[in-house]
């Protein structure tokens, strides 16, 4: 685990709302976060919990019908990027904090040759030609593995395979030396042996330069490779926080614990059918009236379908947000008592 | 090679039509009052007493060779007649083409920045008005306002570039803006769908997010990857703007082949329209390969074979 006092990014109370004509739909729910300089946080989540979301808000990227709330503060190196004008935030997008999207077949344009794609944001931010720009390009390409750049650079996104695009994206990413590097699922689109090369790329990187990295995924495994710390989110609000060590051995959120053992494994569970968690995420406009997990979960109690649990301290690092928790730690104060 | 029976196939087809006009050749030369005899005489002088598949096929030798035959009423060279009128006609399309091409854009454009403003609507409705409205009638609401009550602009005539850049702009205006009325609603439509559709890509949200701004973003990113649709709806607007100046160049007096086309079927001046038509196609033909190439030129993964 790297050091990280000072946080880069901190994320308070941060709420979106869509308001559409049968109800307010609130894509992430009051979430509060926050990376440390060198760290490597993973977001994980269904599709549909929040996690794109939160990530398209720091870039400041989300559709214009997505509002935030006035109390939403997105701090990063202490300006508040939800309240900055286009000019200052246009600063900050690719230079300061940079992002790596999913599909690297649609992410890059087709119609420029990817040489020029990853002199851009150097171009733009730098204010140098493309010339000066190339010899950087050249660097970077090396560095995410691309052999011989140089016969590269006039190459278009569509004579590259999927693994070389996403380097091509990451070179991209990386051209203006970020700080923060948001990956949005960033390998889901790959095969497995190339998944493994671009988290190797990422990691190696990472190393290097000490740039913070938030990544965003739905696969435990991305997660158990490449994470200092996890946020887990269920229907935009985060129900367990925790260091990888510990929330892979001791997790305790029951939805945390469902997403865990649905892990296929190979040794000692081939009779077993794979672990399932039971239903279906529930409709945005129509969420249950307590905790947001309570129709799935089946330890959920009167007070769980009536009340909606707070996110507490659990452990060192620890967070989670389940009324099971609360009892347990207040049985726990009892008996001590 | 698709070009030689296309060319075969729509000469026969307009010298079939040649036979569906009413009317005679040599009877329009010689007048109401020729007898019998004379116009016998001079459609054999002329060969319109063979069947029609000789003379196609008399015509079509002949044309292979460069030779169009004569004017039956001028005796004019046929090749020549048209050639001198192809520079005024292809002048006043390629400047259709480009009051389309600059309005289609302006407007598209506006419309997208910010999607159901007032100016989206605007460009929406000019859209459909151009779509709607025939250019004769444009013609002729523009010559009243701009010729006859403002005195602006000549109502007719034609000045060529070559002779008087001034003279050109003065009196291609009118003409171009008709002609081109239905283009330039095309281009804003077409390319505003296919704006709207490339806006919403991924490429797009990764170029906002190296930290370009909007314009920028339409301008590097967006602009060139809408095109290609309307690079194909201009290559289809340019037969049919060819096909309009038959309208547009009787409006105006502009000695065009389109006019050159309306006086030759008037008059039964068979040989004549026939090269005009020959003319046409094969420019037709021309634009279609041009716009081939164009594809791979803006598409590097279009390959042009």
């Amino acid at each position: 685990m790297r050091g990280h006092n000072e946080p880069v990014l901190e994320v308070k109370n941060l709420c979106s709302y869509i308001p559409t004509s049968r109800g307010v739909i609130r894509p992430v729910n009051n979430i509060s976060f926050s990376i440390g300089a060198g760290e490597i946080v993973a977001l994980v989540g269904e599709s549909g919990s929040g996690k794109s979301v939160t990530a398209l808000s720091v870039m400041g990227l989300n559709s214009p019908s997505i509002k935030y709330e006035k109390e939403s503060i997105i701090s990063f190196k202490g300006a508040n990027l939800l309240k900055m004008k286009k000019r200052q935030m246009k600063k900050i997008r690719g230079n300061e904090i940079s992002m790596i999207f999913q599909d690297p077949m649609s992410s890059l344009n087709p119609l420029h040759p990817i040489g020029k794609q990853i002199a851009e944001p150097i171009q733009l931010h730098q204010g140098v030609s493309y010339k000066k720009a190339k010899k950087i390009v050249l660097q970077l390409l090396e560095k995410v593995g691309i052999p011989d750049p140089e016969n590269r650079l006039n190459d278009y996104p569509h004579q590259l395979s999927g693994g070389m695009r996403q380097r091509i994206m990451i070179a991209m990413a990386l051209a203006c030396n970020p700080s923060l590097l948001i990956a949005d699922e960033p390998t889901t689109a790959l095969d497995v042996t190339i998944q493994a090369q671009i988290l190797n790329v990422m990691k190696e990187l990472q190393k290097d330069t000490d740039i913070s990295i938030l990544i965003i995924t739905h696969d435990l495994g991305v997660v158990a490779e490449m994470a200092d710390r996890v946020l887990v989110m269920y229907c935009g609000e985060i129900v367990e926080e925790g260091d990888v060590y510990s929330l892979f051995q001791n997790p305790q959120h029951p939805y945390t614990k469902g997403l865990l053992a649905s892990v296929p494994k190979l040794r000692g569970a081939s009779e077993k059918h794979l672990h399932t968690i039971p239903g279906t995420v529930p409709n945005p406009l129509e969420l249950p009236k307590g905790c947001n997990f309570s129709s799935r979960c089946s330890f959920a109690t009167d007070k769980c379908l009536s009340d909606a649990p707070d996110l507490i301290e659990t452990g060192k690092d620890r967070r989670a947000a389940c009324w099971q928790i609360v009892d347990s730690q207040k049985e726990e104060v009892t008996v001590h008592a | 090679m698709y070009v030689i029976p296309m060319l075969i196939v729509t000469t026969l087809i307009v010298f079939s039509l040649i036979l569906i006009i009413p009317g005679d050749p040599a009877l329009a030369l010689l007048g109401d009052n020729a007898t019998e005899e004379k116009l016998a005489l001079l459609r054999s002088q002329l060969g319109l007493d063979q069947p029609i598949l000789i003379q196609y096929w008399n015509w079509l030798t002949n044309a292979v060779q460069g030779d169009l035959g004569r004017s039956l009423f001028t005796g004019e060279i046929v090749s020549d007649a048209v050639f001198s009128r192809l520079g005024v006609t292809f002048q006043l399309v390629i400047a259709s083409i480009l009051f389309s091409f600059v309005f289609g854009m302006t407007f598209a454009i506006a419309s997208v920045i910010k999607p159901n403003s007032w100016m989206d609507y605007l460009s929406r409705f000019v859209g459909t008005l151009g779509t709607a409205i025939p250019n004769f009638w444009l013609a002729m609401l523009l010559i009243v306002l701009f010729s006859v009550n403002l005195g602006w602009l000549p109502a007719t005539g034609f000045i060529s570039i070559s002779e008087s850049p001034t003279g050109f702009l003065q009196s291609i205006i009118l003409p171009s803006i008709c002609l081109g009325a239905f283009g330039a609603a095309q281009i804003t439509r077409q390319l505003r769908s296919s704006l709207l559709e490339v806006l919403e890509s991924d490429y797009i949200r990764t170029a906002y997010s190296k930290g370009l701004l909007l314009w920028p973003v339409i301008w590097k990113h967006a602009l060139r990857n809408s095109l290609l649709p309307v690079i194909t709806t201009t290559g289809l607007l340019f037969g049919n703007m060819l096909g309009a100046t038959v309208v547009i160049e009787t409006v105006f007096a502009i000695p065009g082949m389109g006019q050159l086309a309306v006086n030759s079927i008037l008059q039964r001046d068979f040989p004549m329209l026939q090269g005009v038509v020959l003319v046409m196609v094969v420019l037709v033909l021309v634009i279609n390969f041009v716009t081939d190439v164009l594809y791979s030129v803006l598409d590097p993964r279009i390959e042009f074979k």
